[in-house]
């Protein structure tokens, strides 16, 4: 029952924090210099590792749909699972877990700190809203750096299937083959998709991290104990979301 | 509970200062009282030293004050306004000196004091520079503006927590053990730096600490917190010679190696 409260506590309080972001939306355009250093570490800090596992999942999906589908005489529809799988699901989940655990931690652990150290008390007493300063500009950057990083791991994703296709002897599909049959089945609605399932993660992090990293109270102990609590949540909500926004659109 | 106008030497703006008044404040933590009915009102442009043992609940009536904390019961007016109450740190500028400094890590210095200008929107770049500059200069900080709060010691951030304070041109200056974990020169340094604020820029000042020579030294009046209870209210030359044993103790404890006081509060 305690765990059911703390549940819908933490909700309430991500919901309140969203509000209270939304009703500073109108100075966004005077946070730039903020705006622009949280799409940097949002968005390119974590491009090279979306690069890294996107292309090592690409390859090992093409390695294994050719394993099995090879048995069936289907090889040459690798390119469409591959290509299908990394558009609607992969890329976007891979994305949000990669941000969840970079950027999420990373955004727990410097609100915490802020808190634990008052540093978000003394913004209150400047008169200075810590949502208006803090959270608005993260909100609006991962908005922006979401569908940049899932384009980027849903090539990459392709990619990496390419190279095994060609270069793996019991595959052995062309570059040309494989992309045909990728562009055979897809349609612009399945990325689109995938950006929109993106967006929706991302922006579902971001608050949550925010909103436990402000309500950390306590010390040291505290704060790591907020971003393990922040980290867990966000995956959770991915996994849970990831299955209710499919299925609304499919 | 205003006073007459008086300009800041920084900004060369005239504000009023304000006066608090506490009533019958209480607050509760689940089942601690933290504060019990405490009653007392700080005058404009005076000096106001709220002292107590560790625990006492000073820092608990510090954060009502600034609107960090909402009471169990009672209130907080400042200037009339209700310290909870949404626009009165929009209508009263109101800043705090923390006891850890609670400095903006990721800040340089300089953008630690420019940063509640720059928020506000008072001025331009070159006028808000102006103000940081002659605030770091009454502090003697000229050379730490470039630096980060990681590289001062711990004198430097809180006169650079008084700098940051000064920038924004408080009507009200609270501060919450501003000599704690400094040395004797250093703690008379701050201590002299709160009276001449209070005289130059006519600010109220409220200052939490048990520091007995701040408060001898520079305090108009002091209130003693003990447990909760304001247990003391008045000049602090009354403080030389205190008939409440409790405060005698608190204000000249002995120290007794014959039967020291950790065994009986271990009895």
């Amino acid at each position: 029952m305690n765990q059911l409260t703390s549940i819908l506590e933490g909700f309430g309080r991500a919901v309140l924090l969203l509000l209270e972001s939304g009703r500073h939306l109108g100075t966004l355009p005077r946070q730039r210099a903020r705006f622009i250093e949280q799409c940097y570490l949002i968005g390119y800090t974590t491009l090279p590792i979306v690069a890294i596992l996107c292309f090592f999942m690409g390859s090992v999906l093409a390695l294994q749909s050719g394993y099995s589908m090879e048995n069936f005489g289907a090889k040459q529809f690798i390119g469409s699972l591959v290509g299908l799988s990394f558009a609607r699901e992969l890329g976007p989940v891979i994305v949000a877990i990669l941000v969840a655990g970079r950027v999420g931690s990373a955004i727990t652990a410097e609100l915490a700190s802020m808190k634990v150290y008052q540093e978000i008390d003394a913004l209150v007493t400047m008169n200075i809203p810590p949502a208006r300063m803090l959270v608005l500009p993260r909100l609006a950057a991962v908005l922006v750096m979401m569908p940049v990083l899932t384009i980027i791991g849903i090539l990459i994703g392709w990619f990496g299937g390419a190279v095994v296709c060609k270069y793996v002897d019991f595959i052995s599909i062309e570059p040309e083959a494989y992309f045909a049959a990728l562009r055979s089945f897809m349609q612009f609605k399945d990325v689109s998709t995938g950006i929109l399932k993106a967006e929706i993660f991302g922006f579902v992090i971001v608050l949550i991290c925010c909103s436990i990293g402000l309500s950390t109270r306590g010390g040291p102990r505290e704060i790591g104990a907020s971003v393990t609590k922040a980290v867990v949540a966000s995956l959770i909500s991915i996994l849970v979301l990831d299955y209710f926004v499919t299925k609304a659109l499919l | 509970m205003t006073c007459p106008l008086h300009r800041n030497p920084i900004t060369a703006v005239e504000s009023p200062a304000v006066g608090v008044s506490i009533e019958h404040l209480s607050k509760n933590f689940g089942r601690l009282q933290a504060l019990r009915d405490v009653s007392f009102a700080v005058e404009p442009g005076e000096i106001f030293v709220l002292m107590g043992p560790s625990g006492s609940g000073k820092s608990v009536l510090l954060k009502h004050i600034v609107g960090l904390e909402a009471p169990s019961n009672g209130r907080v007016l400042i200037e009339g306004r209700d310290a909870t109450a949404e626009g009165t740190l929009e209508n009263v500028r109101i800043a705090m000196v923390f006891q850890a400094g609670a400095l903006f890590n990721s800040l340089s210095v300089y953008d630690n004091l420019a940063l509640y200008p720059r928020e506000h929107r008072l001025g331009t770049e070159a006028g808000i520079r102006e103000k940081v500059m002659r605030a770091l200069q009454i502090l003697s900080l000229e050379n730490t503006a470039h630096k980060f709060p990681s590289e001062l010691s711990g004198g430097m951030k809180k006169r650079v927590a008084i700098a940051r304070a000064l920038v924004m041109e408080p009507q009200l200056m609270l501060y919450d053990e501003p000599t704690s974990e400094l040395d004797p020169i250093m703690s008379a340094t701050i201590s002299e730096i709160i009276a001449t604020l209070k005289d130059e820029y006519h600010v109220t000042s409220l200052v939490v600490s048990h520091d007995r020579e701040l408060a001898l030294g520079i305090a108009d009046r002091v209130g003693i917190l003990m447990d909760g209870d304001l247990v003391f209210l008045g000049r602090p030359a009354e403080l030389h010679a205190p008939k409440d044993p409790r405060i005698a103790n608190f204000f000249h404890p002995k120290i007794d190696l014959k039967n020291p006081r950790f065994k009986s509060l271990e009895a």
